[in-house]
């Protein structure tokens, strides 16, 4: 077994800088990585790329970096909820590149497995394919789209083992299995860390082959955006 | 004439038994609450989840388990999660047999533009440019007119467009029109508005052929 396990958050996170491109799983604040964002505010790093589905909300997720001007470049599919990075897209503090999202999580999963670039039809014919190559087949056209290149990946997982296996829970899932093995380091937190051996290997989503560093994550507050429930009567 | 809940309804008569089916966000969200239950269907949110069921009860939200509107929800039997990518997989395989969104425009030739207005402050696309772009069957839910009174049936849409020639079907408070290859064909009517309304809320090109029935309510 080869162990990727590493103590804390602190070591997880060694060796990002300024100016770093970074993909971060999560849809809304669904499933995103909640320790590893904490520890990039701490660390203070500047001039950063995110790939992320959204840009979190104002104080909370993606939003506590973009409060610390911490974000250079987000790239998003979805940037809604969150007054503070309309203010810093408005005043051309912040560069944004808007992706289909069936684009972005494939533009992940193309890293993860190695292939440079794809055609889809999604955006053909629209502002998005501005620029970008275009093919026909079976008569139908489509765009090609390059796979993102980043320096980490950061993703949050339900359980883990010390072989960097994980299991994600419901729609926590999202862009995180996609974002697993796509950048030179996918750092993996998890909210039970086991002993190998204690997941079957049967139901593992991700093997730990995509991941180099896994950590037990704390504190988890998993803040729901939406509440909506319905009367018993 | 049709309130929101009315356009739901009527839409919800395109929902046929075995279909997997996405629904956009606003008055498609509210099909859900229309289809017969004497039929299997199971709808997919593009999130990751296949199966959705209602809104849970007070105190057994879960912070996993959400739709694309990011609301708290529950799973029904038979129901699974899966990644982003597979999601996506399942729309632009065309596995999902039915698509229900809104839009702001809709061109006589099928084009759709429901994500961008210049000026204002641009919140993304989300998933509806992969939507629109592989679903096979389009249906489109929305006001006839905006709130100025201007047609949003048109020659050729003003806005950004989200998607090119794949809208079928569009159901508005006044009417219910296939999109073919001459234009917007008249189906049917709202309770209570005639063809000449009608013909005047429409700025694209309208095929009206023969008798017009009401629709059923």
């Amino acid at each position: 077994m080869i162990k990727k396990t590493v103590a804390n958050v602190r070591e997880a996170l060694e060796g990002v800088s300024d100016g770093m491109t970074f993909m971060l799983g999560g849809f809304g604040l669904c499933g995103i990585p909640e320790n590893a964002i904490a520890q990039l505010v701490t660390l203070g790093i500047k001039d950063i790329t995110c790939i992320s589905n959204n840009a979190g909300v104002d104080d909370f997720g993606l939003g506590l970096l973009l409060q610390e001007h911490q974000i250079k470049k987000m790239i998003s599919s979805y940037v809604g909820e969150n007054d503070e990075f309309e203010r810093q897209m408005l005043s051309g503090e912040l560069e944004v590149e808007l992706t289909p999202q069936g684009t972005l999580a494939e533009k992940c999963r193309a890293a993860q497995a190695g292939f440079p670039a794809f055609y889809t039809p999604a955006g053909y014919g629209t502002e998005v394919a501005e620029g970008k190559e275009t093919r026909e087949f079976d008569g139908k056209m489509y765009v090609l789209e390059p796979a993102y290149k980043a320096d980490f990946s950061f993703v949050k997982a339900w359980k883990g083992d010390e072989a960097g296996n994980l299991i994600f829970k419901g729609t926590a899932r999202n862009f995180n299995p996609c974002m697993c093995g796509a950048a030179k380091i996918t750092v993996a937190e998890v909210e039970e860390l086991l002993p190998a051996g204690s997941l079957d290997p049967n139901e593992i989503h991700i093997p730990g082959i995509f991941v180099q560093r896994i950590f037990q994550g704390v504190e988890y507050e998993k803040r729901i955006e939406q509440r909506t429930v319905r009367s018993r009567n | 004439m049709l309130d929101k809940n009315g356009i739901a309804k009527r839409i919800a008569r395109e929902v046929k038994d075995g279909y997997y089916v996405n629904l956009g966000i606003g008055i498609p969200t509210l099909v859900a609450n229309f289809v017969r239950d004497d039929i299997s269907v199971e709808f997919q949110s593009e999130n990751g989840v296949l199966g959705m069921g209602p809104f849970p009860f007070e105190g057994e939200e879960d912070a996993d388990v959400i739709n694309a509107g990011k609301q708290t929800i529950t799973t029904l039997p038979g129901a699974s999660f899966f990644d982003s990518a597979t999601s996506f997989g399942m729309i632009r395989g065309q596995h999902v047999d039915l698509t229900i969104l809104g839009a702001m425009e809709v061109a006589e030739n099928g084009d759709i533009a429901n994500w961008k207005i210049p000026g204002k402050m641009v919140k993304g696309m989300g998933g509806a440019m992969d939507l629109v772009a592989s679903a096979e069957n389009i249906i489109v839910a929305m006001m006839h007119t905006n709130k100025a009174g201007k047609s949003k049936l048109l020659k050729e849409c003003t806005l950004p467009l989200t998607g090119v020639g794949c809208v079928k079907k569009v159901v508005t408070n006044l009417a219910v029109m296939e999109v073919t290859q001459d234009g917007f064909k008249l189906l049917e009517r709202a309770p209570g508005v005639s063809v000449d309304e009608i013909v005047v809320a429409t700025e694209g090109k309208l095929l009206v052929e023969g008798e017009i029935p009401e629709m059923e309510s």
